[in-house]
């Protein structure tokens, strides 16, 4: 493939970018939620 | 009896362990799809679609990068709707301000995404990262007014006070959507104008290329579907755990008084 270097780089750009954005906000999530009880969280 | 049974109710409600996270059934499914989504996307981008007869194997980029775009300006219109009915509606309910501040969030990142995708892009067609080309650069000032919104949810005050502030902030940079999209046509510009979104509704594009953009659509929008589901339920456990700090602290200074 011509140009492979950019081509996979912009995937592996986008795709790394939204997997450490995931993980912050799921690392965020268990923590702030763990200190609430289970009466705060409506989604349950 | 009756105080043992209140006892041991008030007893297991404090030794319950609390469930840690946002997940539920219905997200844990609805991020399985994207993965599925985002596998499918990687096979018939990177794999199955046919190289451009004049952009060659760089077309392939624009399975990234243009759904990345869409759903970066969806987020900003969510953003906006969700802020109006904060705005507008009589309960003013908070839920509203949240999915607004979740979806600039997931907004921003994608059109973070966006900018460096076309840079890519931009260096392999007109052989540099960077002109300050009317799309490119109305794209980055959309990009830094949203960057803008989120600094200003973060300023200090009450959450009535800083949902009604980055509401209004909301509604005036939507109207900056439109620019951007029309910028090609407004001003004289290196980016293409657009491929499928065109106004005489002729697509001119290959079938299993406009296939590939399809599912690049569907994966990154499951993808923003799960983002924000999570983002916003974490922005109302942080509101709810902000509130309790609050209480306590003035429950202790009453009790020093």
């Amino acid at each position: 493939m011509e140009d492979a270097g950019f081509i996979i780089g912009s995937y592996v750009i986008t795709f790394g970018a939204i997997a450490i954005y995931a993980f912050a906000v799921l690392r965020r999530a268990r923590r702030t939620t763990s200190q609430l009880p289970d009466e705060a969280k409506p989604w349950l | 009896m009756a105080s043992l049974t209140a006892d041991s109710t008030a007893e297991s409600a404090v030794q319950r362990p609390r469930r840690a996270g946002t997940s539920t059934r219905g997200t844990r499914l609805l991020g399985a799809a994207a993965i599925v989504g985002v596998a499918w996307l990687l096979a018939f981008g990177l794999g199955f679609s046919p190289a451009d007869r004049d952009q060659a194997e760089s077309v392939r980029i624009l399975y990234v990068h243009v759904p990345s775009a869409w759903l970066a300006y969806l987020a900003f219109v969510v953003t906006a709707i969700s802020s109006a009915i904060y705005l507008f509606s009589k309960r003013h309910s908070l839920g509203w301000d949240r999915l607004a501040g979740a979806s600039a969030e997931v907004g921003v990142l994608f059109m973070g995404i966006t900018l460096a995708t076309g840079m890519i892009w931009g260096r392999l067609t007109w052989g540099v990262f960077w002109e300050w080309d009317a799309r490119l650069t109305t794209t980055a000032f959309l990009f830094v007014t949203y960057v803008g919104y989120l600094a200003v949810r973060r300023l200090g005050g009450s959450h009535e006070q800083r949902a009604r502030r980055s509401a209004i902030l909301a509604l005036l940079a939507v109207l900056e959507i439109p620019l951007v999209h029309w910028s090609v046509r407004l001003w004289r510009s290196l980016h293409q104008e657009a491929t499928v979104l065109r106004p005489d509704g002729d697509v001119k594009m290959d079938g299993l290329m406009l296939f590939s953009l399809f599912v690049g659509i569907i994966a990154f929008t499951l993808l923003y579907a799960w983002l924000v589901i999570h983002r916003q339920r974490t922005l109302t456990a942080e509101d709810a755990l902000e509130t309790a700090g609050l209480d306590q602290a003035i429950a202790e200074r009453k009790a020093e008084l």
